[in-house]
């Protein structure tokens, strides 16, 4: 197993708040890593570091390394706009743009790629819209607002928006947190499918679906991470009685 | 924190304890009729096994339940789990105590092949490796659950010094004490069983306690 992300020493301030504290971390290529915790324990915070997205919050500070394929994306001379396409990111509420299905997934590649015929377009919408299991839904329907698809449907188009690009890593942050159970476990198993193609990082607050979905598990509490290890360990003989407490419910 | 479901984790772990309490009870009876050749007291146990089949669905019902509705995780899993199979292991015990019964009603009031010896040292032994492994469970004590592991084979050497005798001394020489050494063997084999139903509660309870599966692994005791 390579490790596909490497934190070294990672702390993050927000203002003067120390919002992750020394965070070691190995992420497995190709596996599905869930990051569990309580509220405020720093794991969208993690999250939203491996892609750079802190950057856009004021007198944010982070320190530390972050070794993606071993190169370290904290560095000042790193371009965001490559990070963010080899390291997309999926939110709560899938945010689909006001357009087309169509013109949804080939945004992302219309300003990566510049110029590029329509015959390659409509390979990478087929591409993109079957790897996320869309495709035999909506092919007949692709040039018909995003904004009218149903929740699940928005949530797995964002996805496929992602892919369209060909990432490295999916970050997830509480993707199935509006979706019904049923649209949940769909998600979960389009989760499974993807894994053999990209490194996958969930945030999550539904511990069954960290031990259902995920391979490795790290739990954070107050900006630590307090436990990494593999999810059947975890969840069945957590090494930590901070993760015990909290995994079994007697945190607090 | 007092969770809700603490409760009912305290009410499950009061229903293994009762099943462990039948289950010893059993044992001591039957072992007590052999030893008395006391047909009452085999018939006892014979006619409380079905409470303590009820009482082992009961066990199982609860188990179940629990995992449905809390999807119970680390310590909580554990507990459960051990709880479910500990529940079998004890109801498995229950049953040979019925089935040493019924020997003993095979063999009460008619001359006995040979004074027994070492069947009540086996017996004695089965006993108190019950005791044990239900303590361990109660106390989460490994020291004591690796004790019972450890207790095993001597159950196996007195059960084989007790199948040669038999044989070599009474079955070999003289064929027609088969009927009755037969049904001694079969004692000496059900207590034996007791021993090893003992271990697996105490491998159980090494796995509740420390997370770590020592079951088919010597080598990690």
């Amino acid at each position: 197993m390579t490790d596909k992300i490497i934190t070294k020493n990672l702390d993050l301030w927000y203002g003067t708040f120390r919002a992750l504290k020394n965070v070691n971390a190995g992420i497995a290529e190709h596996r599905i890593t869930a990051v569990i915790g309580p509220s405020g324990c720093g794991k969208s915070t993690l999250l939203r570091v491996f892609n750079r997205m802190n950057d856009l919050i004021d007198g944010v500070r982070v320190t530390g390394e972050v070794l993606i394929d071993g190169a370290d994306m904290l560095l000042p001379r790193t371009d965001l706009v490559t990070l963010r396409k080899k390291v997309g990111m999926v939110f709560q509420r899938p945010n689909p743009f006001p357009l087309s299905i169509y013109e949804n997934i080939v945004f992302g590649e219309r300003i990566h790629a510049g110029r590029i015929t329509r015959d390659g377009l409509d390979e990478i919408v087929e591409r993109s819209l079957k790897d996320v299991l869309l495709w035999d839904e909506i092919k007949d329907r692709l040039n018909e607002p995003a904004l009218r698809l149903s929740l699940e449907q928005k949530q797995r188009l964002c996805i496929a928006r992602l892919i369209a690009v060909r990432p490295d890593v999916l970050l997830m942050d509480e993707p199935c947190s509006t979706l019904d159970p049923q649209a949940t476990a769909r998600v979960e198993e389009l989760m499974r499918e993807l894994k053999n193609k990209y490194t996958i990082i969930i945030v999550t607050h539904n511990m069954q679906q960290a031990a259902r979905v995920s391979d490795d598990t790290g739990f954070m509490l107050l900006g630590e991470l307090i436990e990494f290890g593999r999810t059947e360990q975890v969840f069945t003989a957590p090494r930590d009685r901070r993760t015990e407490d909290y995994i079994t419910g007697r945190y607090g | 924190m007092e969770r809700y479901v603490d409760q009912e984790l305290k009410e499950l772990n009061k229903d293994i304890l009762k099943m462990g309490a039948l289950a010893e009870e059993a044992i001591y009876k039957s072992v007590e009729a052999l030893k008395n050749q006391d047909k009452d007291m085999a018939k006892s146990v014979i006619d409380n096994d079905a409470g303590i089949d009820k009482l082992e669905l009961t066990v199982d019902e609860k188990c179940i339940d629990l995992i449905a509705r809390y999807q119970p995780m680390a310590k909580d899993l554990r507990f459960i789990t051990t709880g479910m199979k500990l529940n079998s292991e004890l109801e498995r015990i229950a049953d040979i105590a019925v089935d040493i019964a019924q020997r003993t009603l095979e063999i009460a009031g008619k001359p006995l092949l040979k004074p027994l010896v070492d069947i009540p040292k086996l017996a004695a032994l089965a006993q108190s490796m019950v005791k044990m492994s239900i303590d361990a469970f109660v106390k989460g004590d490994i020291l004591l659950a690796k004790k019972v592991l450890l207790s095993d084979s001597e159950a196996d050497r007195l059960r084989n010094t007790i199948q040669k005798e038999l044989i070599d001394d009474y079955m070999a020489r003289d064929g027609s004490t088969a009927p009755r050494a037969v049904q001694l063997l079969l004692i000496a084999r059900f207590l034996e069983r007791i021993c090893d139903h003992t271990t697996n509660i105490a491998e159980d309870v090494i796995y509740m306690v420390q997370a770590e599966v020592v079951r088919h692994h010597p080598e990690k005791l």
